[in-house]
């Protein structure tokens, strides 16, 4: 399942935009590639991103890998219950399981941004 | 998986694992299960009741003759005139400079007879070796394509086996033993041995019948299929090496803090390169403070210095929190010791605790 309201990098996380606020989170085949997620790095609130850096990190009981800024902006909050329950990640990756908030620089530009359709054919095409 | 379609070498419970969900990944020449439900269940499940493990990759050689035990005591570092019919011991082979080419078990299957287990990653390197350093007295025969191999682990297991071959030939079975026994009808030997620190049978028989004792166990409530993953995770708890991470030919038993597995009142390859050096760096355990986990090839650093290197880490979920073993500097090797492990980048920094074996 692929929600519908949201957008979609090749990276493998979501953006739900929220005003000028852009919600960022890893899908549902992300989390079931990394398995059990056992340890995640947040970014500091008030930190800025640009578009594309390695901004946390999500380890797993086997690897541990970056999650990539799919837009530019201010981190404006940071979801702290993955510090203790890094696994709601696993159980909710749409839902408890979003990472950060992201203010956005003006247009959030949905430049290399997918919508669910994309995204789901994208995944397909990769499965092969 | 495309990981598979490779120059992989799959082993006869191949679809078994696809059927129950397997993510497959390449180990050393195969493709094998790393996950099923989960590398932390699958933990768990291990440590509370039993987990099944198919570890047909690994190599089986037998050596016999009226010289084998000679030859082996010369190959081997465990002493072969204390190992009984029946019995089996964990060690080491040695190159001349006491490195360490394999970690394995030795089983003496018959007066004239041993059967040698060991990692599938060093089948090639070990029968050269071996092969070039038996005498005419030996035959050297290498089982491992004609053998199957399932590990039954965990506290839960004495009691499924006792169902399949009967509770005496469980009791029989004491640690390090072995029993041949038939289950479904094949003729099997049953070993209470294995790499999880739980209770457990390691179980060799002909790799025709693989999917027919899979099945059975299988049928069991208690019994979950676990993979690699949680293979390693169970290992490092309890403070077993790795071959090619914690232990290689770059390392002796003694640095490796395995000397109790080194029988020095008889002579083997490598034994005067271990009476002659003073190891000055020790393999030891450590326990992260939190969560994140270092990784192998992490350095460890003491008041600022490199005093070492992480050789594996990863996650317990026994404790919660990150563990693994490193070659640090003897000085530094007590338990307490507190440590900063620094991946290659400079950019994780993870305090830690040095901690003796078993890290659970």
């Amino acid at each position: 399942m692929i929600p519908e309201d949201l957008k979609y990098t090749r990276d493998h996380e979501w953006v739900k935009m929220e005003g000028g606020e852009a919600v960022i989170g890893i899908t549902e085949h992300a989390q079931k590639e990394l398995g059990d997620i056992t340890f995640v790095e947040l970014p500091e609130t008030g930190a800025d991103v640009s578009k594309g850096d390695g901004f946390a990190t999500i380890e797993s009981v086997k690897a541990a890998s970056d999650v990539y800024a799919p837009v530019s902006g201010k981190v404006s909050a940071v979801n702290e219950e993955l510090e203790s329950s890094p696994e709601l990640i696993n159980r909710y990756p749409y839902g408890q399981g979003w990472i950060c908030k992201i203010n956005v620089d003006g247009d959030p530009g949905a430049e290399g941004l997918m919508d669910a359709e994309a995204y789901a054919q994208f995944l397909e095409e990769n499965e092969q | 998986m495309s990981v598979c379609s490779e120059n992989l070498k799959k082993t006869a419970l191949y679809g078994k694992h696809i059927e129950a969900g397997a993510r497959m990944v390449a180990f050393t020449g195969w493709c094998m299960p790393v996950q099923y439900s989960g590398i932390i269940e699958e933990h768990l499940h291990t440590r509370q009741k039993a987990g099944l493990f198919d570890i047909c990759h690994m190599g089986e050689f037998y050596v016999s003759g009226p010289s084998s035990r000679a030859d082996l005591d010369r190959l081997l570092t465990p002493c072969m005139a204390r190992l009984e019919e029946g019995k089996g011991r964990y060690g080491f082979m040695l190159n001349g400079n006491g490195g360490i080419i394999d970690d394995l078990i030795v089983f003496r299957t018959g007066e004239e007879e041993y059967l040698l287990v060991v990692n599938a990653g060093r089948v090639e390197a070990d029968k050269r070796w071996i092969r070039r350093h038996l005498s005419e007295g030996s035959e050297f025969k290498d089982s491992s394509d004609e053998t199957a191999k399932l590990d039954l682990q965990g506290p839960a297991s004495p009691g499924i086996l006792s169902e399949v071959i009967g509770s005496e030939e469980v009791k029989r079975t004491g640690r390090f033993c072995f029993s041949r026994v038939s289950m479904e009808g094949v003729p099997v030997m049953v070993s209470r041995t294995g790499y999880t620190g739980e209770d457990g049978f390691e179980l060799f028989f002909p790799v025709e019948h693989a999917g027919v004792l899979w099945e059975r166990f299988m049928s069991f409530d208690d019994v979950r299929p676990v993979g690699l993953g949680a293979r390693a995770t169970l290992r490092m708890e309890k403070g077993l090496s790795l071959y090619g991470n914690d232990i290689d030919e770059e390392h002796t038993p003694l640095e490796a803090g395995l000397a109790r597995f080194v029988c020095m009142e008889k002579d083997f390859t490598g034994r005067e390169a271990l009476l002659s050096s003073e190891p000055e760096i020790r393999l030891t355990g450590f326990v992260c403070e939190g969560r994140r986990a270092a990784r192998k090839g992490y350095n460890v650093i003491v008041n600022g210095s490199e005093a070492g290197e992480v050789t594996s880490g990863g996650f317990s979920p026994s404790l919660r929190k990150g563990i693994g073993f490193c070659y640090i500097n003897r000085e530094f090797s007590a338990p307490g010791q507190v440590i900063t492990l620094i991946d290659a980048k400079g950019k994780v920094e993870i305090r830690a605790e040095i901690k003796a074996f078993p890290l659970i």
